[in-house]
């Protein structure tokens, strides 16, 4: 992907709430619109929308309630909120190759008042499709959360690298400290401990509550188009320097327990790979990094994949503030989906466009590059935006 | 009182019993057979005319013989000596500790499997009969179709007067551990698992008691989760391997929250390293969780959640 090919232009979303009170398909249509007035387009100006393959909106609703007419590039992307960088991908492959011109990519749910991914489901084994017959081998026995996917690897990586749950702790507490001072935030205002942390009961051991990320209901929106397009819209464009999927050899969606190690996160190591490859980058060139934090866990094993620091050696990055906003490598500023709100990843991009415009509420200085990872446990993507 | 096992059992591995284990199961068995024959109490009354009249009328035996001839029929013989089920009044045998050691092991279920008697001659009346027994063998556990149990075996012989044997029994029973939810009224279990042509034979392989691991019969690799097609060599030939049964835990959770359903947290999952070189995925059980740790051995054991679903899971290997 050329270093200038696509951009981000423009980035909506509706309030974070536990119950937005409307259906999701208006959610959907108030971030799009919002984007698009954000990047100065009207609807009219649209003819690409990529989304999840979970969202519940299909792309076709989604033009009618905005007026979006006529598209000629439409795509999905799988795997849960490992899709989430990849609509931006996908985005950028069509405006690149002249499938669209702008392309709008949304996540839009009522997760919180709707329905919850955290909540076991028995059908998840029911069918015998490729996923329903891996999740048979895991489902029949209660593993069926989240949660407990995660903390299988959690687990294997304390005993791994002798880490403790206070190191998963750190990734909460400074999730919650950059929330609350992000008035957007669900958490605006709610710092916590680590001993609040620690004294959080049991979810699935070795998670605490706190170690879980929570469940919003909203949207959000990011419009793509070329970069040269983007310079003449309203926003100082957001480029997509780099752009990648990744799965790793013997991938499972959330039980990848079968293959050599357990301690890392080989989709991720693909996706890294790809996009210091096509950036030219090194992980010192990036200012602030935002890492998909549906758990604790996977943010340290991110900053391992991503050369961060070492194997093993997250737990000692994180310490004295590591990952908060004075640190060594701030990550989430606008306090993750532990602190600002589950949006399957979206809202992580959105993040990065702005700390690039400079408009963050917990704003850094001298932001040329943030790297954006989506879905973590999953097939997954990642982003690096940069100024310019 | 005849019958036979209505399966034949094979041989499982140990299932970890709490407070009291299959191996303390297994001494125990082998100090009270090293008591021998142990006398008991003479029978509470002599054999009599009424006991007789009483048991030929329940029998429907119409044999005038008995009462002419002043013998008893031969099968009454655990008749005098039976005990009145008075908690506390006892005469205690070789067999009592064992069963109730059986109990406390959590095998608490019972059924007679076998019963052989052997008559020397007729109990006379006006003989007072003095049971002896001698417990014999103690074989599990042993998968069933009732669960996983013991067949225990003793043999009471019935003297007479003068001391001479009059009657013999072998007597065996399984005590076995009931089945979770064995009730009839049991509700099907709601985490089935999606099965197809490429993964049957687990499923079947766990109903019948076998862990079994698919195996490419062209280049010999072993998989599991299982699949379509050898990813070596693309061969579509595939069998498997009964593993052994044995484990190392590789990882595991402790799941409390949110409630699941057709299981009472909390409950731990594990994922189990094989020495056949595969890992796989199932419950940790009879551990509490607190002492489940990584590295822990386990043991393979079978537990059905309906009418339908057997589920491997594992146990702590007793060391």
């Amino acid at each position: 992907m050329s270093r200038t090919s696509a951009a981000i232009a423009g980035i909506g979303a509706t309030e974070f709430s536990k119950k937005s009170g409307r259906s999701e398909l208006r959610l959907a249509a108030e971030a799009v619109l919002s984007a698009l007035d954000d990047a100065g387009l009207s609807p009219g100006d649209v003819d690409g929308l990529v989304t999840f393959t979970q969202d519940a909106n299909q792309e076709i609703a989604v033009a009618r309630e905005t007026g979006i007419g006529e598209l000629t590039f439409f795509s999905r992307v799988d795997y849960g909120g490992g899709a989430a960088c990849a609509t931006v991908a996908h985005a950028a492959m069509a405006v690149a190759t002249g499938m669209a011109r702008t392309v709008v990519c949304y996540r839009a749910f009522n997760e919180r008042s709707g329905r919850r991914f955290g909540q076991p489901n028995a059908r998840l084994s029911g069918e015998p499709t490729s996923q329903g017959l891996e999740m048979s081998w895991h489902v029949p026995f209660g593993l069926m959360t989240p949660a407990a996917w995660v903390a299988m690897f959690a687990q294997r990586y304390l005993h791994v690298h002798g880490a403790t749950s206070e190191d998963f702790g750190r990734v909460a507490v400074a999730m919650r400290r950059h929330a609350a001072t992000n008035p957007a935030a669900w958490f605006y205002q709610r710092p916590i401990t680590l001993e609040e942390h620690q004294a959080s009961r049991w979810i699935v051991e070795p998670l605490h509550l706190l170690d879980c990320c929570q469940e919003s209901d909203g949207a959000v929106a990011l419009v793509v188009t070329s970069a040269e397009h983007a310079r003449d819209l309203r926003r100082s464009p957001a480029v997509i320097t780099a752009a990648a999927q990744g799965a790793g050899a013997d991938q499972m969606m959330m039980t990848s327990y079968y293959r050599d190690d357990m301690t890392g996160l080989p989709e991720m190591s693909v996706v890294g790979r790809r996009l210091w490859e096509q950036s030219g980058l090194a992980p010192q060139d990036i200012r602030t990094a935002i890492l998909y934090d549906h758990f604790t866990p996977f943010v340290l094993t991110q900053l391992e994949e991503l050369g961060f620091c070492g194997r093993g050696e997250a737990p000692e990055f994180l310490k004295d503030g590591g990952i908060e906003l004075d640190g060594r490598l701030p990550v989430n500023p606008h306090g993750g989906q532990l602190g600002e709100a589950y949006i399957h990843g979206m809202n992580g991009i959105a993040e990065a466009v702005r700390q690039i415009r400079g408009t963050a509420a917990n704003q850094l200085t001298g932001v040329t590059n943030v790297l954006v990872t989506a879905g973590t446990g999953v097939p997954t993507s990642g982003l690096i935006l940069s100024a310019g | 009182m005849s019958g036979r096992d209505p399966r034949p059992a094979t041989s499982v591995p140990a299932v970890a019993a709490s407070p009291v284990s299959d191996d303390e199961l297994r001494e125990l068995a082998g100090k009270q057979a090293a008591l021998g024959e142990v006398r008991g109490a003479p029978a509470p009354d002599p054999v009599n005319e009424p006991m007789i009249r009483h048991w030929l009328a329940a029998m429907g035996d119409a044999n005038p013989a008995y009462l002419d001839k002043g013998l008893a029929p031969p099968a009454m013989a655990q008749v005098w000596t039976m005990q009145a089920p008075r908690p506390g009044a006892r005469d205690r045998s070789p067999v009592d500790d064992l069963l109730a050691a059986l109990d406390a092991g959590g095998y608490t279920g019972v059924v007679a499997t076998n019963c052989e008697q052997t008559y020397h001659r007729y109990a006379r009346l006006g003989e007072r009969l003095t049971p002896a027994t001698r417990f014999t063998d103690l074989a599990g556990p042993k998968r069933t179709a009732l669960g996983v149990g013991y067949f225990a075996t003793w043999n009471v012989t019935w003297y007479g007067d003068g001391d001479e044997p009059v009657a013999e029994m072998l007597f065996r029973v399984l005590k076995f551990r009931p089945r979770e939810g064995t009730r009839e009224d049991r509700p099907p279990y709601p985490l089935q698992p999606a099965v197809n042509q490429d993964t049957a034979f687990f499923w079947e392989g766990a109903k019948s008691g076998e862990l079994r691991i698919q195996t490419c019969a062209d280049c010999g690799r072993l998989r599991h989760p299982p699949g379509a097609l050898c990813p070596r060599c693309r061969s579509s030939r595939l069998t498997y391997t009964v593993a052994s049964g044995l484990g190392t835990l590789y990882s595991y959770v402790v799941h409390h929250h949110p409630p699941v359903p057709g299981r009472e947290t909390p409950f731990v999952v594990g994922v189990v390293e094989l020495p056949e070189g595969v890992r796989i995925v199932g419950n940790v059980v009879d551990c509490p969780p607190g002492q489940v740790e990584i590295g822990m051995a386990l043991r393979v054991t079978y537990r059905p959640m309906d009418d339908r679903l057997v589920l491997p899971m594992w146990a702590p290997e007793e060391p």
